[in-house]
């Protein structure tokens, strides 16, 4: 049981309820093995106009999860009348994560807005459980988030407060997780609908031991 | 990942089941055709759950922590759930498979109430049900990955019982899951009676939720008690013990014998 704590998914995902809608966040690094093999990728993935997903673990699960989940929820939409709510986005991923879960390494967050319950964020982690929470994080990055989570998360922040709380985090993360890094990107979910944003690797926080671009001084 | 490591191949992708009621929607891969088996990891779990009998009724307790590895995860997990109106049931092990569980209660209690007949489901109901649930599930070897305590009253009937992964099922006055087995059974075999007031009966609980608390790695100090009796379910909001940590012995503990603990 042990051996399986927080691990695999190599990444750092997370999402956070503000006062009046969600920002969800995530690092750009995919790694095959040691190897950046993309170091500019987007794990935040678009399941309906008010409701995104934040992936980590297996790559190619994650997108298989979330093209049944878009495809369930266009038709849902359709029959529905009107647009789907975060609850039932997140019912659906769990469905299929816990449904398949003796082959699947996949764990998800569920992030959105709706006119019934405002901005909502579910966690659905290996196992396929499903929690709705103030905020929620996952990948291996994730690991390094907990003690400053319990520290510095409180409920009601603005948008500005948690945006800047969500890449602040995402960048310590970053700084210690050798399977996270490159850039944060965010998204920003509320009644007036999703705004994706973009913080550039070296335009993030630096850290204790971490040093600025500068001139070589040996050129002085 | 698993069915790489056992050889196996699932032949469909599933997207709801039959125990949802509704036929699955199942879409095929194109691959070979072996058994399926199942047989987890459990992978976000729940520790300990106790439950006593007491003078009124049944108390059951369980903190709120829910595990992930050696990490503690998630700290506001509820682990105990009312089931219609005399029965509660707390869950150890594997959460997503509890709240599938819960979700097969759900739908018995409420196929139960379209009969209109007036009749409820009492806890030896519950319990039986659940117990051919666990037992089906591993005889697929597909267990669901849980120990479950079950308790109530109803006409004045106090009940109590167990239930494993296993399918393995039996009723007493006092129970206990996990790590409680091991440090509450005993002390529940030595100072548990029949009589014991609300009062007496919560304190002993809380006793045996202390000492999990410092002996068991996965617990926290968070819990939640509930007590059912006649008239009902009633779950306590989250609360925490007082520990204790002062005692002489602790601060100095390897003067005169360094490199000791």
């Amino acid at each position: 049981m042990d051996a399986h704590g927080p691990h695999g998914p190599y990444t750092t995902i997370m999402a956070v309820e503000y006062n009046g809608g969600v920002i969800l966040g995530a690092d750009s690094r995919t790694t095959t093995g040691v190897y950046v093999a993309n170091r500019a990728s987007d794990k935040i993935t678009q399941l309906t106009d008010n409701v995104y997903l934040c992936r980590s673990g297996s790559a190619a699960d994650t997108q298989v999860v979330s093209d049944y989940v878009r495809y369930f929820l266009n038709q849902h939409t359709i029959q529905l009348g009107r647009e789907a709510t975060v609850k039932t986005a997140a019912t659906l991923v769990k469905e299929l994560a816990y449904q398949n879960k003796s082959f699947l390494q996949a764990g998800m967050i569920v992030a959105g807005w709706d006119k019934y319950d405002g901005g909502s964020v579910y966690a659905v982690p290996l196992g396929g459980t499903l929690l709705r929470l103030p905020f929620a994080t996952g990948g291996s990055g994730s690991s390094y988030l907990y003690g400053f989570l319990d520290q510095a998360w409180r409920p009601h922040m603005s948008k500005d407060e948690a945006e800047r709380f969500v890449v602040k985090s995402i960048a310590l993360a970053i700084a210690r997780d050798g399977a996270s890094g490159g850039v944060v990107r965010t998204v920003t979910v509320n009644e007036h609908g999703a705004e994706r944003n973009f913080f550039a690797g070296d335009k993030l926080p630096l850290f204790h031991e971490e040093i600025p671009p500068g001139r070589n001084s040996l050129l002085a | 990942m698993r069915w790489e490591e056992e050889g196996m191949k699932q032949n469909a992708f599933i997207m709801g089941n039959k125990l949802m009621g509704s036929s699955p929607h199942v879409f095929s891969l194109i691959m070979p055709s072996i058994p399926i088996t199942h047989t987890q990891t459990p992978y976000v779990t729940g520790t300990s759950v106790l439950g006593i009998k007491y003078k009124d009724g049944v108390l059951i307790a369980a903190d709120t922590a829910g595990s992930y590895g050696s990490t503690t995860r998630y700290k506001s997990v509820e682990r105990l759930r009312p089931i219609g109106q005399n029965t509660l049931v707390g869950a150890t092990g594997e959460m997503s498979d509890f709240q599938t569980i819960l979700q097969i209660l759900d739908r018995l209690i409420i196929t139960n109430a379209m009969f209109d007949d007036d009749n409820t489901l009492g806890p030896p109901d519950i319990h039986s049900y659940l117990n051919r649930v666990m037992y089906n599930q591993r005889n697929k070897l597909d267990p669901f990955w849980n120990t479950l305590v079950l308790g109530g009253v109803k006409n004045g009937v106090k009940y109590l019982g167990n239930v494993t992964m296993l399918g393995l099922h039996y009723v007493d006055d006092h129970v206990a899951t996990g790590f409680g087995i091991h440090l509450a059974q005993p002390i529940f075999r030595n100072e548990w009676n029949e009589d014991m007031t609300l009062e007496q009966g919560t304190k002993l609980l809380e006793k045996c939720m202390l000492v999990l608390f410092y002996r068991d790695r996965s617990a926290i100090n968070k819990m939640q008690i509930a007590n059912i009796t006649e008239d009902g379910v009633k779950i306590s909001e989250p609360y925490a013990l007082q520990t204790k940590w002062d005692y002489e012995a602790f601060s100095n503990p390897t003067v005169g014998n360094e490199g000791s603990w």
